[in-house]
């Protein structure tokens, strides 16, 4: 895992390098701030170095003093920028409390549509499935922006739109009215990131209950005389679900980076959305540690969903 | 392999049944006939990217001619009913913009005193239908009786008054062409690369395995913005940036085909056919080409279907953020980046359209590609 991250690293740091000019472009296009004090700014960031030297230089500080850098725009560790605001714990709340949406759905859903196979109900499933699936999540986000504001006029009710609270709620201590409004402003979030990673899931559970159903124990308990619904959610959904667990843990990585288009859209303070201005203000290292975020992510997830699925099924090891 | 063919036999009214030997690509054809959702997905399909291929056509004008007296002039009203009675030639009026005395609002009124009637094949700009034959035919236009002509605008204008018709159509080649080019650039390396890890194992699929594996935990979205920001300071033209997303797509998305290919390859090497094959002295070109190819080919044509609209959906998301295709080239995704803002999407919700082609068109790749994988995958042998 490790190499992983210092291949994947090397790689993101030359597609940096790769961006034209830096942060000190603008500087030196300023007429005001003398030659002197650009060079000096230049040596400070090491923006003279060449690319190995600078990239050595980052690892060092990574590795002896847990220094991510210095972000050009706030004078910040990189840390303090991407995380700061508590954005990490929002970047957590809005992907983990997704995600359990939409495995509340999705499993009913899956194990609704392989047994009602082939029927009316399971092909407008599927279709629903693939719709969600379809539509860009910035457009969704889009769309339902635009149906709250224009069509609805949620406005005139006093509600707010975007970001995670209403003004006045963002200082405020926690209240059942703050958690409300947390709600109503998360609820465009959980729909517009669930229904893409929606189809997905309820297509692998149904495909695998299917796979389950017909298999011989299956008919052995139906042939005993057990009701089918203990058939179906005892014997098969039991098995069935295993492959899914594996899911799990690659499903919230994709998630954390799946939804940075919504959570501009959306204007959600999360860690997405320190990465989208860095990156627009090419911050160099705090687009750096924005991408090991997502790598680290990534490789974790990867790695619970491999825990996760030996748990879950005994007769799978690794060595 | 044996199918079943109904035959009318020249008496009409005996039926009889004939048993015929039918290939794998029949029956795929025949499976596949059966899944609706995907006959409907392909024939929008072939909708879609004729409408992408005879742009200029449908067209009525230049995607970049700018109508400065209409901007953001909203979809022209057709009408169907005249003082009396209803008609079925749709006319329009000519519509001029005011503003509203007290919010200052521009506002498009209709001016009803004279009728411009819808008509077909009308000449307009001149272009080269399919690059290669000139004229200026068009399949819409509007003109009034004394031969005076006012624009139409079916989807609206942007910013510039640009009519979004048009820019939609033309930006639609672009939307299709990524997930082919893509394909084009990274097949070939997930083919060969996966291919030589699955075939020969050992060391060589040790290192490919862990050189790919990089480039499965790099997190797409990400990289790619960072990617698009990269190309634009170099003073490219919007031809090669473009180009230039095309090679970030296939860089990030290869590494996954070649795992695929390779598990494929794996399974295939240890079947009977292949030893049978190299009992018979054949060598190991012969195997892979004429053996193990053959194979992966269904599968590799279903993966390339359903790459298709995931390419899609990311070269929008990167146009709309605008790290991807530039003006003044356009796609779906790009013409969506005008509605960033909500109180822009308030007042010209017209913006929002060219999104639902996008949706209309993932959607239907990706009922195409089930489908075609449903067919194909009883009659493959892995």
């Amino acid at each position: 895992m490790l190499p992983l991250l210092v291949l994947v690293s090397l790689f993101s740091f030359a597609i940096i390098q790769l961006m034209p000019g830096d942060y000190l472009t603008r500087a030196r296009l300023d007429p005001q701030i003398k030659q002197e004090t650009l060079n000096a700014l230049a040596r400070r960031y090491g923006l003279d170095k060449p690319f190995m030297t600078r990239y050595l230089a980052w690892v060092k500080g990574i590795l002896t003093r847990g220094d991510f850098g210095t972000s050009f725009e706030t004078r910040q560790p990189v840390f303090f920028t991407l995380f700061l605001g508590s954005r990490l714990q929002w970047t957590l709340v809005v992907s983990i409390s997704t995600m359990i949406i939409t495995w509340l759905f999705a499993i009913p859903l899956g194990i609704y549509s392989a047994t009602h196979q082939y029927k009316a109900s399971d092909h407008g499933l599927t279709f629903f499935g693939f719709l969600g699936l379809s539509i860009p999540n910035f457009f969704f986000a889009l769309v339902v922006l635009w149906l709250l504001v224009a069509v609805f006029k949620v406005g005139n009710y006093g509600l707010g739109i975007g970001g995670l609270f209403d003004n006045r709620f963002i200082a405020a201590p926690w209240s059942v009215a703050k958690l409300g409004n947390l709600l109503w402003h998360i609820w465009p979030a959980w729909l517009v990131i669930g229904t893409s990673g929606m189809a997905g899931l309820l297509r692998y559970m149904r495909g695998s209950l299917l796979d389950t159903l017909s298999l011989q124990y299956v008919q052995t308990a139906r042939a005993k005389g057990l009701s089918e619904h203990i058939v179906v959610y005892k014997h098969a959904v039991r098995n069935a679900i295993n492959p899914l667990v594996s899911m799990l843990g690659m499903t919230l990585p994709n998630l954390v980076a799946g939804s940075l288009v919504t959570a501009i859209v959306l204007n959600l303070p999360t860690v997405e959305r320190a990465f989208w201005s860095a990156l627009q203000m090419q911050d160099e290292y705090v687009i750096m540690g924005g991408l090991l975020f997502f790598s680290l992510f990534l490789l974790l997830g990867n790695l619970l969903a491999d825990i996760l699925l030996a748990w879950v099924d005994p007769r799978i090891r690794y060595n | 392999m044996i199918g079943l063919r109904r035959k009318k036999g020249l008496d009409e009214e005996l039926e009889y049944r004939e048993y015929v030997s039918l290939s794998q690509g029949q029956m795929i054809w025949r499976a596949f006939r059966k899944h609706r959702l995907g006959n409907i997905g392909t024939v929008i399909v072939v909708v879609l990217v004729s409408a992408a291929v005879f742009a200029e056509f449908f067209a009525p004008y230049h995607y970049a001619e700018q109508f400065r007296l209409y901007p953001f002039s909203p979809p022209t009203t057709f009408h169907f009913r005249t003082e009396d009675r209803f008609t079925l030639r749709p006319f329009v009026y000519k519509t001029t913009r005011e503003f509203d005395p007290e919010t200052y609002q521009p506002t498009f009124v209709e001016d009803s005193s004279k009728k411009y009637h819808i008509r077909f094949f009308v000449r307009g700009y001149e272009y080269r239908l399919l690059g290669l034959f000139k004229t200026n035919v068009h399949l819409f236009g509007a003109r009034a009786n004394d031969g005076s002509e006012v624009p139409v605008f079916l989807l609206g204008t942007d910013t510039f008054g640009r009519d979004l018709l048009s820019r939609t159509l033309i930006g639609g080649r672009i939307s299709l062409a990524v997930g082919p080019l893509v394909i084009l650039f990274s097949f070939p390396f997930s083919i060969v690369l996966g291919g030589l890890s699955g075939y020969y194992g050992g060391g060589i699929d040790m290192f490919l395995q862990r050189f790919g594996e990089v480039f499965m935990a790099i997190p797409a979205l990400p990289i790619l913005l960072a990617m698009g920001a990269a190309l634009g300071g170099f003073g490219l033209s919007a031809t090669m940036i473009f180009l230039g997303i095309i090679v970030s797509l296939s860089v990030i998305s290869w590494a996954g085909g070649a795992r695929v290919i390779r598990g494929q390859v794996l399974a295939i090497r240890e079947m009977d056919f292949v030893t049978a094959a190299k009992a018979a002295g054949a060598n190991d070109l012969r195997i892979i080409l004429r053996h193990i190819t053959p194979n992966v080919m269904s599968y590799l044509v279903v993966a390339a279907t359903l790459t298709i609209p995931y390419m899609m959906l990311t070269e929008a998301a990167l146009s709309f953020l605008g790290y991807g295709v530039r003006e003044p080239m356009t796609s779906w995704g790009q013409l969506l980046n005008a509605a960033t803002n909500i109180s822009g999407i308030e007042q010209h919700p017209w913006l929002l359209i060219p999104g639902v082609f996008i949706v209309v068109g993932v959607l239907a790749f990706n009922f195409m590609g089930d489908a075609l994988r449903d067919a194909v995958d009883p009659f493959t042998i892995v």
